[in-house]
């Protein structure tokens, strides 16, 4: 029987780890991510589940150790934060290439200077082109349904890409609120043991990660290219399967009271559950406001964000990080690209907000809705804003 | 919805107690939302920790601004802190203190529901200890019942081990010994 129980979201996200008969784990401690690494490491420590904790000297380690040992076949699991992100770049492609399915969970944090240890989207973002796929989670049971998935996604054979799952620091890792744990035998019928398609073994050896020149490099790069295209099907069967199995559906883009709105709110991460409560809040004024929701970013979902936005005419893309020089945020900029070539795009509105921790209520989603509908009505042409940012 | 926020002092128990506090109403089978001011804390300095608790599921992801009940564990913080921002003009303020509702209502000028307990005393002659989140809970389920006195005998036991049942005692004097003003 599924239990709910009220638990801080890092712990709940370390006991989702639990539930997936990993290996070995490398966690170096990081705020907001350290709760998962305690936690992780005292389910090793009072012999619950029956696996290696790795107690690593930096990040940097932490990903060259699960990406060892996912060479050898064992299923693997690390998380990180903000600076602990930066530190692991130098492996992340390495991993990508090397094909094999870490899952990390990311409890996200902006990013050095100044020095700061709260919430916002930068440390993802600054690995965006890693070649892993990427999740976002909104709340604490999408934090456990999903890290149990990524190991599903990363491990299927027509994927074999690293899986991170998102989860905002501080919102999310630092709050407790009800989740709820499958039963632990339906996980197991859920995820059996990773089948790997090829292991690092004395008896037969291999080699992985080798030197790779002009005449073959650019292969292995269209093959990851490919794979991680090719992930978002199996992503969508995942969902499926979870559906069926445990109940909760899970979509590449999620959608509210879009129907028929004419101003869509476009949120990654925690943030999208406040939004609900701003379109309400909008409908009861009047306006018909809706929201999407992306929970996959790579492989970005073009067609579904596509469907997604329906007939809207203004889209507000909420940016917790900024693409210094560029066009605003990451987030407003991918979108641009998807509705490049279309008939009669909506308008685009940026707001970077939320950065460094800055808190993101319910009035402030409304601001930002009527003023964008105040420049869409006057005719406006709207790039992007620092959202209540002074100077 | 019922939002609460918590004063204390870092290493005074807010935080255990906005956990305590929403296990033992999920527990319950409602929603709830219990965390910390976010950031670095230090042992003695002000903090403050949240709580909303709810009958249906909460979706709310910011901070707490317009709570519509205020508890402050350790009375020197009155003054130096300003408790009663934000509070809802018909909302509850618990205090931890030796005075009286009336004195509080005077000293902060809240013209809400007033409730106070020496809690202080309580836990030092419960516990030899003068932690008061436990005892301060016993308050707050007086004051407002966000939920059942019984609801918390299990998480006591997971949180407090051996000392469990003297917390229990504290929060259950705590519960008969609070002094209520109503709103003026």
């Amino acid at each position: 029987m599924a239990k709910r129980v009220g638990m801080e979201v890092a712990i709940a996200a370390s006991e989702a780890v639990a539930l997936c008969n990993i290996d070995m784990a490398a966690v170096y401690p990081i705020t907001p991510q350290s709760h998962i690494a305690e936690h992780l490491s005292d389910i090793v420590a009072d012999g619950r589940i029956d696996a290696e904790f790795v107690t690593v000297e930096s990040e940097h380690s932490a990903i060259s150790c699960v990406a060892g040992a996912s060479a050898t076949g064992a299923r693997v699991y690390t998380a990180t934060s903000s600076q602990g992100l930066m530190l692991m770049h130098e492996i992340l492609p390495i991993v990508s290439a090397m094909r094999l399915p870490v899952v990390m969970g990311i409890a996200n944090r902006a990013v050095s200077g100044p020095l700061n240890i709260l919430n916002d989207h930068t440390d993802i973002m600054s690995q965006r082109d890693c070649g892993w796929v990427v999740l976002f989670v909104e709340n604490g049971q999408e934090a456990v349904d999903l890290t149990i998935q990524s190991f599903k996604i990363a491990e299927n054979k027509d994927v074999m890409l690293p899986t991170c799952v998102n989860i905002d620091g501080f919102q999310l890792t630092h709050m407790v609120e009800p989740v709820e744990f499958p039963d632990q035998k339906l996980v197991n019928k859920f995820l059996p043991p990773r089948k790997p398609y090829a292991t690092l073994h004395p008896d037969k050896p291999v080699t992985m990660g080798t030197f790779a020149m002009g005449d073959i490099f650019p292969e292995v790069m269209k093959a990851k290219d490919e794979a991680l295209k090719g992930a978002k099907k199996v992503v969508l069967d995942v969902f499926a399967e979870w559906k069926k199995m445990f109940g909760r559906e899970y979509k590449l883009v999620e959608t509210y009271k879009t129907e028929d709105a004419e101003c869509v709110f476009v949120t990654m991460g925690s943030m999208g559950e406040t939004a609900e409560v701003a379109v309400n809040e909008l409908r009861k004024a009047g306006v018909a406001a809706g929201l999407v929701k992306i929970r996959l970013w790579r492989p970005f979902p073009f067609e579904e964000f596509r469907a997604a936005i329906g007939k809207a005419k203004l889209l507000m893309v909420m940016d917790r990080a900024i693409v210094h020089g560029g066009m605003g945020g990451p987030v407003s900029v991918e979108i641009k690209s998807a509705l490049y070539g279309e008939k009669n795009p909506p308008a685009v509105h940026d707001y970077i907000m939320g950065l460094g921790g800055r808190d993101v209520a319910v009035d402030d989603f409304e601001a930002m809705a009527k003023k964008s509908l105040e420049a869409y009505r006057k005719g406006v042409e709207k790039d992007y804003e620092f959202y209540g940012v002074r100077g | 919805m019922i939002e609460i926020r918590w004063h204390g002092r870092g290493g005074q128990g807010a935080v255990t107690t906005v956990e305590m506090l929403s296990q033992a109403a999920i527990a319950e089978g409602k929603y709830a939302q219990g965390f910390p001011s976010f950031g670095p804390e230090r042992r003695g300095a002000p903090v403050a920790a949240f709580n909303r608790v709810d009958e249906k599921q909460i979706k709310i992801r910011s901070g707490i601004y317009k709570p519509d009940v205020v508890v402050v564990l350790d009375p020197t913080l009155i003054g130096l802190v300003n408790v009663t921002d934000g509070l809802k003009d018909g909302g509850v303020l618990i205090v931890n203190t030796a005075k009286s509702p009336e004195e509080v209502r005077k000293s902060t000028g809240y013209r809400g529901t007033v409730a106070t307990v020496d809690a202080t005393k309580i836990a030092r002659e419960e516990l030899g200890v003068p932690i008061t989140n436990t005892t301060m809970l016993g308050a707050v389920i007086k004051a407002v019942s966000p939920i059942k006195v019984d609801s918390l005998t299990d998480l006591l036991k997971h949180r407090f081990g051996r000392l469990a049942q003297r917390n229990m005692t504290a929060l259950k004097r705590a519960f008969t010994e609070l002094n209520i003003l109503k709103a003026a």
